[in-house]
């Protein structure tokens, strides 16, 4: 059990607990099973896209341009819809997926092979995809009307209790809890991260791994896109603007160090999972708008506080146990 | 034994660190207007003085006169406000800044306002560098300046304080032959003002042109101390080498076999030239030399990690372009730096995944990943090594340096490589991970692996190597076989002395 405590995921678990709790004591309705898994669908796209920069998080690099990425990819896909009604989705949704990834691998080779900082390199392309959701929009909104029925309803389908945009989540949850613990591609995107030179030494490209992560966090962007095109049925240029610092905020709240190296799927669902609810429950508590702001703000900095201080725990104390038990 | 009293006296300093007597009951006087040189191999002790002299490292025991009173230095500001001030071979400046911000940066003269005094601040630049007759524009960004007019600013810096110790650690490392003339000219006009120097170099011929004492220091201890002109270079070599080579290298006889690599003309536009060897299966070549001698390039140049290197190198008769650290690993090549902690290790990763790292494609043919084989590959070369740790899950992180060494070897041999470089592999580990290190350098050479050792150590590369090479500022100098190793040539030809000796 203390060993559990000391576990940063299981933390934060206990935090998203009493702050349920917390919840639940003023609205009981709000931890009614069909409410939960409500938010919990609602939360669906922020995980999507946060496991994606989580990635990228990992390799010592950052994607500013994922929330353009998905505006970019779902003006795509919701123009090819509203020109051929007939075209059939999952194939709109495999050249939505398609195009992230191609958005996200320019991204990748930029820092690789430019060895531009990916901070620099996303906030261009962040500028540039928004710039060309204009052009192909040229300005005007594509509206749920103009939008077919089928490409609407895909992801609001209920199956087995939860909608399939909330089973989207959950798949990719699974996809990378094995790429990231079970691929030997994974593993070595955290040896890249976390000691670039040894892992350069032992025959890794690092730039390669970078890469890598940039198209996998496009590709989750250019799946995310459809969903969030489908589930609110309109698309303007403005879609999902600032929707990169949630990503990044749940990220770093499930304590995915920006440093590179570390976070866990687990760490990384439960941060998004936090903030969702949050933003789920304030409003309804009847909390100000701005107080969400200032709310989640802190708790980045706390969240920030805590990890740098419980690894520091963590070591020396695992430190005096290695020695006894060494000598 | 002298007139003069010493401005500074350092009297039975001890400095423990974990496992390791970094410094012995080591005494030392510096006096006004005189250079005292500190001498002594790699490790003897003479940058750990230096850091207690700065106020960096906090002795374990042992008292610090200034002026005959007894004084204590706890951080560096006490070391300044003591007129204590060291330069540095890579001097600690700041390349944005103007060499007037330099010089008076954390001690800036103010207005009695609180507003920078910069016209005074200026002033002083111009008195302070006349003093030293350098002539530099106060303005200028130190980044335009060469590594010479760099050690001018450091020592005007120096100067600022009202330094009467003044501490230069292998200040001429990186100049050309009219900078250290120049250098030469500023060292005396501080002796002129009275100032107490300390001068850590490697080079004889600098000691001779420049100290009036010597000290020096053996494996962190004091042997002896004098004037410069009453002692011979042989005796100084003597003094700081004179050992026996113990015998406690687990050295054992192995016959040497074939030729396995062959390095031919191997060059690199600036950091070494002509370099021509060859290494046999169960052999160990040892490369001697100082800090800053290009083995570590060489080394580095061998395993792909920098490629703008040309020349041959040919595996098993086989002629070889190793462009990255992977073409090395697949050559059989690997390579354990020196730095461990950045180029060794995933930190946090823990000890099983390390070692199975540089394999995780040949593991895993489908990329899929086998916790178990990775761990059974991990347990066998962890125990193999005796890597100390509760299990194999333990994070690299909490491991001692030694134990991290350990695992960084570990992780190579599971490779099963036919050359394995090893760059300073006991550098900064406790002796029983040292002994485990050697013991395990000549397992190696039984399996009919080559080795070959970088190291700066004499007793350990006398002890363990075949062969020898010395390297001196890229070039090789020399080579001994083992029946001709004496510590005295190795060092001469290391240091670059006059050949009398050899």
């Amino acid at each position: 059990m203390k060993q559990l405590l000391k576990n940063r995921e299981a933390q934060l678990a206990l935090v998203i607990l009493s702050l349920l709790a917390m919840i639940g004591a003023i609205i009981p309705d709000f931890l009614a099973i069909s409410n939960l898994l409500g938010v919990y669908t609602d939360t669906s796209i922020l995980i999507i896209l946060a496991l994606g920069q989580m990635l990228v998080i990992i390799t010592r690099c950052i994607d500013l341009s994922i929330a353009a990425n998905v505006a970019l990819t779902g003006m795509v896909v919701a123009t090819i819809n509203s020109l051929y009604p007939d075209f059939p989705v999952p194939v709109i949704i495999l050249i939505g997926a398609g195009f992230g990834t191609l958005l996200g691998m320019l991204n990748g080779w930029l820092v690789w092979k430019m060895k531009i900082p990916s901070i620099v390199v996303t906030l261009g392309t962040m500028a540039i995809f928004r710039g060309a959701v204009f052009l192909i929009s040229k300005g005007a909104w594509i509206n749920a009307h103009q939008m077919s029925a089928t490409f609407l309803e895909i992801p609001r389908y209920v199956f087995l209790g939860l909608p399939i945009l909330g089973w989207c989540s959950v798949i990719v949850i699974a996809a990378m809890y094995y790429f990231t613990r079970h691929r030997q591609l994974g593993r070595k995107i955290y040896a890249a991260g976390n000691s670039p030179t040894a892992a350069y030494y032992i025959g890794v490209d690092v730039g390669k791994k970078q890469f890598i992560a940039f198209t996998i966090s496009g590709l989750l962007a250019g799946i995310a896109s459809y969903l969030w095109i489908s589930r609110y049925a309109v698309a303007y240029v403005d879609i999902a603007n600032g929707f990169e610092m949630l990503v990044i905020a749940s990220c770093v709240i499930g304590g995915v160090s920006i440093a590179g190296g570390t976070g866990t799927v687990i760490g990384c669902v439960l941060g998004a999972l936090f903030l969702g609810i949050i933003n789920n429950a304030l409003p309804v508590i009847g909390i100000s708008p701005f107080w969400q702001m200032a709310i989640s703000g802190s708790v980045i900095i706390l969240a920030v506080i805590a990890n740098s201080r419980s690894e520091r725990k963590v070591g020396r104390i695992i430190l005096r146990k290695a020695v006894q038990n060494a000598s | 034994m002298s007139e003069v009293t010493p401005i500074f006296s350092l009297l039975n300093i001890s400095k423990h660190f974990p496992g390791v007597k970094a410094l012995d009951k080591v005494q030392l006087d510096l006096y006004p207007g005189e250079v005292t040189a500190l001498v002594g191999e790699n490790g003897a002790g003479k940058s750990t003085l230096v850091k207690v002299m700065t106020g960096i490292y906090q002795p374990t025991e042992g008292e610090l006169y200034l002026d005959g009173k007894p004084v204590n230095i706890a951080t560096p500001e006490d070391a300044h406000h003591n007129g204590i001030t060291a330069i540095h071979q890579e001097t600690v400046l700041f390349d944005e800044l103007s060499v007037m911000e330099n010089i008076f940066a954390g001690h800036y003269l103010q207005l009695p306002s609180g507003r920078l005094d910069w016209k005074q601040m200026e002033q002083e630049t111009i008195r302070i560098l006349s003093e030293i007759e350098a002539p530099l524009a106060p303005k200028k960004l130190l980044k335009e300046l060469s590594i010479g007019q760099r050690h001018m600013v450091a020592i005007a810096r120096a100067l600022s304080f009202d330094a009467r110790v003044v501490i230069l650690d292998e200040p001429t490392a990186a100049l050309s032959h009219r900078e250290i003339e120049e250098f030469y000219a500023i060292v005396y006009r501080l002796q002129k003002k009275g100032c107490a120097i300390l001068f850590i170099s490697h080079k004889f011929d600098e000691i001779y042109s420049i100290a009036d004492r010597f000290t020096v220091f053996r494996d962190g201890c004091y042997i002896g101390e004098g004037k410069i002109a009453e002692v011979e270079e042989k005796e100084l070599v003597s003094m700081m080498v004179g050992r026996s080579i113990d015998t406690a290298f687990p050295k054992t006889e192995v016959d040497i076999g074939d030729c396995i690599i062959e390095v031919k003309d191997f060059c690199h536009p600036t950091e070494f030239d002509a370099i021509n060897f060859k290494l046999h299966q169960g052999e160990i070549l040892g490369f001697y030399g100082l800090v800053g001698a290009g083995r570590t390039e060489v080394m580095q140049s061998l395993f792909g990690v920098s490629n703008n290197a040309s020349g041959q190198i040919i595996v098993n008769n086989k002629e070889l372009a190793i462009k990255s650290p992977s073409d090395a690993i697949k050559a059989g090549i690997v390579y354990v730096p020196e730095e461990r902690q950045a180029q060794g290790t995933v930190l946090e990763f823990p000890i099983y995944q390390n070692i199975s790292l540089p394999q995780l494609d040949k593991l895993n043919p489908k990329g899929f990943l086998n916790t178990a084989t990775e761990y059974s590959l991990a347990d066998k070369y962890a125990k193999r090594l005796k890597v100390k740790a509760p299990n194999w899950n333990e994070k690299v992180e909490n491991l001692s340096g030694g134990n991290q060494q350990k695992v960084v070897i570990g992780k190579w041999l599971a490779t099963e490589p036919k050359i394995i470089i090893l760059d300073e592999p006991t550098k900064g580990i406790d002796i029983g991970s040292k002994a485990a290190v050697h013991e395990f350098m000549s397992e190696l050479t039984e399996q009919g692996l080559a080795v070959i050792m970088v190291s700066s150590e004499l007793p350990e590369i006398m002890g363990m190597a075949d062969r020898i090479i010395v390297m001196r500022e890229g070039l090789m100098v020399n080579e001994f076989e083992r029946a001709q190793f004496s510590a005295e040539q190795l060092v001469s030809a290391a240091t670059g002395m006059t050949g009398e000796l050899q």
